[in-house]
């Protein structure tokens, strides 16, 4: 069931990210600046897009989604135990021995994980081979790919576009979470990386630029993904890394680590009040 | 054996046109080496099945991943250096750890590749590939064996390797004979050494079997053409008939085929009985195979006595 109401879609983002810290606190560990920063693209895809059916994970005329950033695995991980494909009580054991729930998604452990990703910069090259599977059998799906800014620095990034416009695969969305920072500190110091709407254009992308925390904007895209025929689209989404939680905002130290208790606490009485 | 001389890579394009035939969910990608690697064949035939994928290996090797997610079986094909190597993290991480049902066929395997030289002479493949969880690892030695593999490794549900030669070697095998996944081919009975080879390897230790058969030295063959899930029981079985073991290999000894001959073998109770003998100590292999170094340009003969990897240089071993 497709939810089309924007504040029922908000709330539900905004839940997302509560299940995010739950997680990455549980844990002690794992990457939350990242998958705050894309918990509303994952939301609108899931609940809002994509002909997905969490009572047949496998359907082979499914859309899928490849989060090829597989290291903001919490963000799937909660909007798909949201949907239902598993129990939420599984979140609770996220990067535990006795889970689940790995680092990084693994396809073969967690139903509705349609790759899995881990190293980077593979997601997309793996959405063409869906894509052009959807075209050769005439099932009509489509396939999403959710590639990070930082991760763009991989080449084979590029070897994919390049396979994506060859085969004009209109079929496939790739949103890039545009949030500036990497590990090392901004993308545009670390490898000078700018102009990512330029790239994509130059590849053969129809290209859409949006505020990616923006739910209603978030839709218009992925709509005008859809109507656009004969070439593949690439919607940067500018998002904030950390987006939700007050102190983790645009803060690259939480790229990869859990908060402690006086922080967990702090950061769900923010969450709570936007309920 | 027959005069005729046919590279497994020609073997493996003719098979996979016969595949496409019988099966519609074979997609084979190639990376802008399809005339060399044999699949432009199927390209033809099949050209809505075939997708080249360009000069980008890893793009090629994870769009087969993907491909293979919605229940195609990828054949994905180039050159053994190129796929083994530039595109490794993409088989460790997009193929092999999700288990999808991805058939690396990389030819131009070994020095055998010639006068392209050192860069283009994958010596390291089979060690690789055999250490990733859920590969299967096959390295066949002629036409017969190679048009079976092609068609076999199709009902396996998981990655498979299958390491393949641009040298023409003749065919060993009649058509009535018979292959299992995991089984090697002894080939003699003969009791004063087994000679373990494979691929293009193969030849040469029968060429010695027969050449030391004249001196009355008699030793038999195994083609061992599944270097992953190894033939334990064939290797451990021929440790004790036979009075010494050498293997040989168009690939490094460290890590190939000798390399896993070994691994069996230094698990074996430290005593090994053969005839009125008794070894308190493991069986000696002898390895032959490039010697840990790099290959170089020349034909491919040539490079084959070069690297001591002949009929030759297994004979004067007696």
């Amino acid at each position: 069931m497709k939810i089309t109401n924007v504040d029922e879609l908000k709330k539900i983002a905004n839940d997302i990210r509560k299940d995010i810290v739950e997680q990455v606190y549980r844990a002690q560990s794992g990457h939350p600046g990242g998958s705050l920063s894309i918990a509303d693209i994952l939301t609108v895809l899931y609940f809002n897009q994509m002909n997905v059916d969490e009572k047949m994970p496998n359907s082979p005329v499914r859309d899928r989604l490849v989060l090829s950033k597989g290291h903001c695995s919490p963000a799937l991980y909660a909007v798909l135990a949201k949907k239902g494909y598993f129990s939420e009580d599984e979140l609770q054991k996220f990067r535990n021995i006795d889970g689940k729930l790995q680092g990084h998604p693994d396809m073969t452990k967690v139903p509705g994980v349609d790759m899995t990703t881990g190293s980077l910069g593979q997601g997309l090259s793996v959405c063409n081979g869906m894509a052009l599977n959807s075209k050769l059998n005439h099932d009509g799906y489509r396939v999403y790919c959710i590639l990070g800014d930082g991760e763009i620095e991989e080449g084979q990034v590029w070897e994919a576009a390049m396979t994506s416009h060859k085969y004009k695969l209109d079929n496939l969305c790739v949103i890039v979470d545009n949030n500036n920072l990497q590990i090392d500190g901004e993308i545009g110091k670390v490898k000078g990386l700018d102009n990512i709407e330029g790239k994509f254009k130059s590849f053969g992308f129809n290209t859409i630029v949006i505020d990616g925390n923006n739910i209603e904007q978030l839709i218009d895209a992925f709509n005008t993904a859809k109507t656009t025929k004969g070439m593949p689209t690439a919607i940067i989404a500018k998002t904030i890394k950390g987006k939700g939680v007050s102190f983790m905002e645009n803060k690259v130290e939480w790229h990869g680590k859990g908060p402690n208790e006086e922080e967990y606490k702090q950061a769900m009485e923010e969450l709570n009040k936007n309920v | 054996m027959e005069n005729k001389k046919i590279p497994t890579r020609q073997s493996y394009g003719e098979a996979l046109v016969k595949l496409g035939e019988k099966n519609k969910d074979v997609v084979v990608l190639d990376a802008d080496l399809s005339t060399a690697t044999k699949t432009q064949i199927f390209a033809k035939q099949f050209p809505e099945r075939f997708f080249d994928i360009g000069i980008s290996e890893q793009d090629m090797m994870s769009t087969a991943a993907g491909f293979a997610t919605c229940s195609k079986i990828p054949y994905v094909s180039t050159f053994a250096v190129f796929a083994a190597g530039r595109a490794y993290d993409q088989i460790r991480n997009s193929i092999c750890y999700p288990n999808l049902n991805v058939k690396i066929c990389a030819t131009h395997a070994g020095i055998t590749v010639g006068e392209d030289g050192a860069t283009h002479q994958m010596l390291e493949d089979i060690s690789m590939m055999r250490t990733l969880p859920n590969m299967t690892v096959i390295s066949t030695s002629d036409d017969t064996q190679t048009k079976w593999a092609v068609e076999e490794i199709a009902k396996i549900k998981g990655p498979v390797y299958l390491r393949l030669s641009r040298y023409g070697v003749p065919v060993i095998y009649d058509e009535n004979q018979k292959f299992e996944i995991g089984k090697a081919v002894q080939i003699g009975e003969g009791t004063d050494a087994t000679i373990f080879a494979t691929g293009v390897a193969v030849v040469e230790a029968l060429k010695a079997k027969e050449e030391l058969s004249k001196r009355n030295i008699d030793v038999r063959v195994v083609d061992v053409h599944t270097i992953k899930p190894i033939d334990k029981e064939m290797i451990i079985k021929c440790a004790k008939e036979t009075k010494r073991i050498i293997t040989i290999e168009d690939h490094s000894i460290i890590g190939g085929l000798g390399g896993a001959i070994c691994e069996v073998l230094c698990e074996q109770p430290h005593s090994i009985v053969y005839g009125d003998n008794y070894f308190e100590r493991p069986i000696k292999v002898e390895r032959m195979g490039i010697q840990d170094t790099f290959g170089k340009s020349g034909k491919a003969d040539a490079l084959m006595k070069y690297f001591k990897i002949t009929s030759d240089y297994i004979i004067e071993k007696f």
